[in-house]
């Protein structure tokens, strides 16, 4: 489903991502671990087509977007949905609203987005608040709203960037069962994360970076030592992307 | 496809609506620079009228005869002017005629002379010259033979009209240049208020897979209304300022100068098409280049 194969790509003199090459098959529930500015957003900005590689070759869904025209890039965020930590919901928009915009986006009949979003909103569990505004909701119930409106359009992958980073324990293993249960339906779902403990409860694949490079791939546990963690995270910042 | 052109209007009425003071303002602007244009316009038609039917008098020397001649006085005028150099025919032009040209020639408004009690114009000679010397000669010659009443001719007027109609459509274009480039940077600035107000929204939109034109379109149409309303504020002031004008002193001006002003049911419509083609350009021009440095992102 997604494939990186030999990516290469730096700022300047920094260093994004180093000679990366992962295979994320189709159906798969990866985390994404790793330090601040290891490149994890590099990896995601990249599958998104936001920035561009300087080597290498990255395929979303059979196709190579190495070489992708500015036109083709809706298309591909069209597979792809987004859940962000800070939710970006529309403060003005209800939540039905905000699930419906996603599908007039891509021009949805109106016929198809009534019938699409209930079902969508149910399943992520919060049917009963459609026509409360975002600023009206705990930032779970907000968090279920990002996933509605990333999965309402049955994307290939679900690419969620530290979805659980704002919420308490119990409502982020809430979030992580709604995104299992998403991956259940045939959805890939790869999910940047800091959360030790969530990874390590999950029990799914891991593939951690670090200075831009691939260091590990495999199943199970967060991998880094408390330590490391202590060492990689006293002074974490919030990746930000940038529009 | 319809669909698609109704939700980027829906939305673009809903944040023009939600921006009023600005684009309100903006109207303002744009309506008085298309009202600069309009006054230039107006100008350049009406001397180009002027200029024009005149001149198709050009080679022709007028020999106004008094009143009280008779028929023996005036075929002596024509004997005299027929002998002059340059002369190539003389036409004998009877105030009846004269009155019904002119009518022809005030168009619209020949109505305007039904009225008259009596024929305030003269007999005349219509003499026909081979040039502007031959004119020059013939006018001072013809205006000292007895019975003539007055000579006139218009060859030095539509020197001096070609110049000016030249010099109005000159700087016509000078001033129409600098005006839409400001109403372009107008639009520009008050829709790129909305494109920050909806920044946040435009990220969102683009993650979720929107198509360039899905988020400019309805920029483009808030550009496009504002371009398109101030062209009908223009068009509506322009009507009713000329028609005042024209009611007060298009009279005038063809008691003075025997040659009519447009009238506006020919110059309105063409100001309306004027207006609308260049609020709904400049209204593109300016939203494509606020909302652009977005879409790069």
């Amino acid at each position: 489903m997604i494939i990186f194969d030999d990516v290469c790509k730096n700022y300047g003199s920094n260093v994004g991502l180093s000679h990366a090459s992962v295979h994320i098959h189709k159906g798969d529930f990866v985390f994404l671990v790793g330090p601040s500015g290891a490149g994890k957003t590099t990896f995601i900005r990249l599958i998104l087509r936001e920035i561009t590689e300087d080597s290498g070759h990255i395929y979303v869904a059979g196709n190579d977007i190495t070489n992708f025209s500015r036109r083709q890039i809706p298309g591909l965020r069209q597979k792809i949905g987004m859940v962000f930590q800070d939710f970006r919901l529309i403060e003005k928009k209800t939540v039905f609203e905000n699930v419906a915009f996603a599908m007039e986006v891509v021009h949805k009949r109106k016929k198809d987005i009534r019938r699409q979003v209930p079902h969508v909103l149910d399943l992520v569990g919060i049917a009963d608040k459609a026509n409360r505004y975002p600023s009206e909701l705990s930032a779970g119930e907000q968090q279920r709203v990002g996933i509605a409106r990333a999965i309402v359009n049955n994307p290939r992958v679900l690419i969620a960037d530290e979805p659980t980073g704002n919420l308490d324990p119990v409502t982020a293993m809430e979030i992580m069962e709604i995104l299992d249960k998403i991956n259940l339906r045939g959805t890939t779902v790869l999910m940047v994360t800091h959360a030790k403990d969530i990874v390590d409860k999950m029990n799914k694949r891991v593939v951690a970076i670090d200075h831009g490079k691939i260091v590990r791939d495999e199943q199970g546990s967060y991998g880094f030592t408390d330590d490391e963690v202590n060492l990689y995270f006293s002074n974490e910042e919030v990746d930000q992307y940038v529009f | 496809m319809f669909s698609k052109i109704g939700y980027a209007l829906k939305q673009a009425l809903a944040q023009t609506n939600r921006n009023k003071g600005v684009n309100f303002a903006a109207v303002l602007a744009i309506t008085a620079m298309m009202l600069i244009l309009g006054i230039f316009f107006v100008a350049f038609v009406n001397v180009n009228l002027f200029a024009n039917v005149i001149s198709q008098d050009y080679n022709v020397v007028n020999v106004y005869l008094g009143e009280d001649n008779d028929d023996a006085t005036n075929s002596a005028i024509e004997e005299q002017i027929k002998d002059m150099n340059g002369v190539e025919k003389v036409e004998y032009r009877s105030k009846e005629d004269a009155l019904k040209i002119m009518k022809q020639r005030w168009g619209d408004n020949g109505y305007l002379l039904d009225n008259l009690d009596s024929n305030p114009l003269p007999d005349s000679y219509l003499v026909y010259v081979k040039d502007k010397s031959a004119a020059d000669s013939v006018a001072a010659a013809a205006k000292n033979i007895t019975g003539v009443d007055d000579v006139n001719y218009y060859q030095d007027t539509i020197a001096k009209l070609a110049k000016a109609t030249r010099f109005i459509r000159n700087a016509s274009a000078v001033v129409m240049v600098f005006l839409i480039v400001v109403s372009v940077i107008i639009v520009a600035n008050t829709i790129k208020l909305t494109v920050f107000n909806r920044s946040k929204e435009i990220g969102i939109m683009k993650y979720l897979g929107a198509t360039d034109w899905f988020v400019r379109g309805p920029f483009l149409l808030e550009g496009i209304i504002l371009g398109f309303v101030s062209a009908a504020a223009a068009s509506l002031l322009m009507y009713v300022v000329y028609g005042q004008v024209i009611s007060v002193i298009g009279k005038d001006i063809m008691r003075i100068f025997s040659v009519p002003v447009v009238p506006s049911s020919y110059l309105i419509p063409n100001l309306v098409v004027i207006f609308a083609a260049l609020g709904i350009g400049i209204g593109t021009f300016g939203s494509i280049i606020s909302i652009r440095r977005f879409l790069q992102k």
